[in-house]
């Protein structure tokens, strides 16, 4: 099958935008909608003060304390006792210690694996299945199912982690009576595998949603030309589908990825136990800065989460940018 | 002769006979397929639907265990949340914050989104570019370290507001992490709105401030609904800040309570931990139906921080 010639990859969204180009259809063409027009005579200097507060908040909650994070890791900061009265200087030594400490590549192992099949490979694959084939089905089967994932995204993490627990219960609980297996306790014997298809159940219906706007990008006659050639499911899916949407699952993997990575909810499930098997970047960081009080220690790991996060988005603001040069 | 002639019409027929079999094989992998796609979805549906089974059954049910079954129908188990004597103001600290917040961030990110969306400030595009960068290297796991410190020794210190256990504090928080994203989802909104209306006001003479309360404000107020909604999600279901920032029972939400509920020494008391869990989840769910009712789950890249 020949490839098709793809028109720009982006979600028909009906939202402001659209409207306003339906106006700007009537009256017209006056300056481009995305000049900077001040048409009320604010002035530059008001427009500055209005933009101070969030500034403000933004400045000194999020900028500050990233930039704070480089001097608290080279600390030997603590939470009582006399290094929390007068903590020392001690450079690099935070970052070398980290580097050596089993219980940090133990996290980085936890973490890879948590992130790998979580989300690339668990939420992507089942959020696109879901999109794909909800497409055909009877409307309210459609509706029916995306309400359930859905509701399993919007629901509080402290509930929708002890509903996970409750259903894996040991004894009464509803995993083990399907399953016909009682006794079995499934964070204790398989904790990690537990967490791992928690979070498929909790965060499929973000790449759901992705998907399903992808999706409606393709043009429906693209897709009856590959039927009616006789194309399989897998071969229109290769050649017709996934060159219109390659940029949206390059997009949702890195959300995803950036997301799980510093997904908490683990520790409302398992805090990390037994033992460390499910400790998860996020909580590595909570057990030895705020549990353990080790803050000087725990501020290089932030660090080193920090760069991660740094490289993951940077990789996607510049994707989102030759998306909209193209 | 006669014989070859035999042959050739049972070959015929036996040819025939492949065809018709190999097509009724084919409906028949049809069909097949066609069960296995719908045993596949009920299965997925069932996946996502049997954890929340208990959401519903248990508060309802006169005796509640872990296990999903057909409740013995009481509502009983609703006093025990009055009995709790946290249970009650915890959801009324979820209000407090999640309000708190939401004036935070809808007022922040109004101003900031309109003035960013109509005046060419120096410097603009990167500072956007900067804020969305923050926005998700900034999570509150990486800066969980500093974010502690910061409100725990220099907050403490200038004021007891800005500390440990205080709600203004822990609102300041959340809405710095949820205003970049507000801000774009905001500006996207104004962008969209021509600027033609304001104009037109400004040649009837209207002060800025003017068409500021009476056009743009009414203009922008789906905008300005969709952001307190979100906002109101995300702060309700919060955890990890309030986990930090709140060590006085009484002042923890009910993110933070749910899980004390759980994770206290003995027996869990799970009519308590049912009713309370559906209570809790209550405003969560009739916010999703409401806003999917009147504007329709619209997909915004990265609704959920």
């Amino acid at each position: 099958m020949t490839p098709m010639p793809s028109p720009p990859d982006e979600p028909p969204t009906v939202g402001p935008a659209d409207r306003a180009g339906a106006i700007a259809d009537v009256a017209p063409p006056q300056r481009g909608r995305r000049t900077a027009t001040d048409v009320v005579g604010l002035g530059t200097a008001r427009a500055v003060w209005f933009v101070a507060p969030a500034m403000l908040l933004i400045g000194i909650f999020l900028l500050f304390p990233a930039l704070w994070t480089l001097y608290i890791g080279s600390t030997n900061f603590e939470r009582t006792g006399p290094n929390h009265v007068n903590p020392e200087f001690t450079g690099i030594d935070n970052y070398t210690s980290v580097l050596s400490d089993p219980s940090f590549y133990n996290s980085l192992w936890v973490t890879l694996l948590f992130v790998v099949f979580s989300a690339v490979f668990g939420q992507n694959g089942l959020g696109f299945w879901l999109a794909w084939s909800l497409r055909r089905v009877d409307r309210r089967v459609r509706r029916t199912v995306e309400t359930l994932v859905l509701l399993a995204w919007i629901l509080p993490s402290s509930v929708v982690a002890f509903l996970w627990i409750a259903m894996l219960d040991r004894h009464g609980g509803t995993v083990n009576m399907l399953l016909d297996m009682p006794g079995t306790a499934w964070l204790v014997d398989y904790p990690l595998a537990s967490i791992i298809i928690f979070n498929i159940w909790r965060g499929t219906a973000f790449s759901m949603m992705l998907y399903s706007a992808a999706l409606s990008s393709v043009p429906p006659s693209h897709l009856e030309t590959a039927q009616l050639a006789g194309a399989t499911g897998a071969q229109t899916l290769r050649d017709v589908v996934f060159p219109h949407i390659r940029g949206h699952v390059l997009t949702n993997t890195l959300l995803i990825t950036l997301w799980t990575f510093n997904d908490f909810s683990p520790f409302l499930i398992t805090a990390g136990g037994p033992g460390d098997r499910t400790e998860v970047a996020a909580v590595y960081l909570y057990n030895t800065a705020i549990r353990d009080g080790d803050l000087g220690y725990s501020g290089a790991i932030s660090l080193l989460i920090l760069v991660a996060n740094v490289v993951m988005a940077l990789t996607y603001l510049r994707m989102l940018r030759k998306r909209s040069a193209t | 002769m006669r014989q070859s002639r035999h042959e050739a019409e049972s070959d015929m027929t036996a040819s025939i006979d492949g065809e018709r079999s190999a097509a009724a094989s084919r409906t028949a992998w049809r069909m097949a397929g066609r069960i296995g796609f719908y045993t596949l979805t009920c299965l997925i549906a069932a996946f996502f639907a049997i954890p929340l089974l208990w959401l519903i059954s248990a508060p309802f049910d006169a005796s509640p265990t872990y296990a999903v079954d057909f409740p013995e129908f009481t509502l009983a188990n609703f006093a025990t949340i009055l009995a709790n004597p946290y249970a009650l103001p915890s959801l009324l600290n979820s209000v407090i914050l999640a309000i708190g917040t939401a004036a935070f961030v809808v007022i922040g990110a109004a101003l900031a989104a309109y003035a960013l969306s109509r005046v060419r400030i120096p410097g603009r595009d990167a500072l956007l570019y900067l804020l969305l960068l923050l926005s998700s290297v900034v999570t509150g796991t990486a800066a969980m370290v500093p974010l502690f410190l910061l409100v725990s020794e220099i907050g403490s210190a200038i004021h007891p507001m800005l500390g440990i256990d205080s709600h203004f504090a822990v609102m300041l928080v959340m809405s710095s992490g949820l205003l970049p994203a507000a801000i774009f989802m905001l500006k996207d909104f104004v962008d969209g709105i021509p600027p033609s209306y304001e104009e037109s006001a400004r040649v009837f003479g209207a002060s800025p401030f003017r068409v500021l309360k009476d056009i743009v404000v009414p203009l922008i107020t789906p905008g300005l609904a969709t952001i307190t909604v979100w906002t109101v999600v995300n702060v309700w279901g919060n955890f990890l800040v309030p986990f930090i920032l709140l060590r006085d029972a009484d002042r923890q939400p009910a993110a933070v309570l749910m899980r004390t509920l759980y994770t206290e020494a003995g027996q869990p008391n799970l009519a308590l931990l049912a009713t309370f869990s559906l209570l809790y989840s209550l405003p969560v769910v009739l916010m999703y139906l409401f806003v999917s009712k009147r504007y329709g789950f619209r997909f915004h890249g990265g609704i959920k921080s």
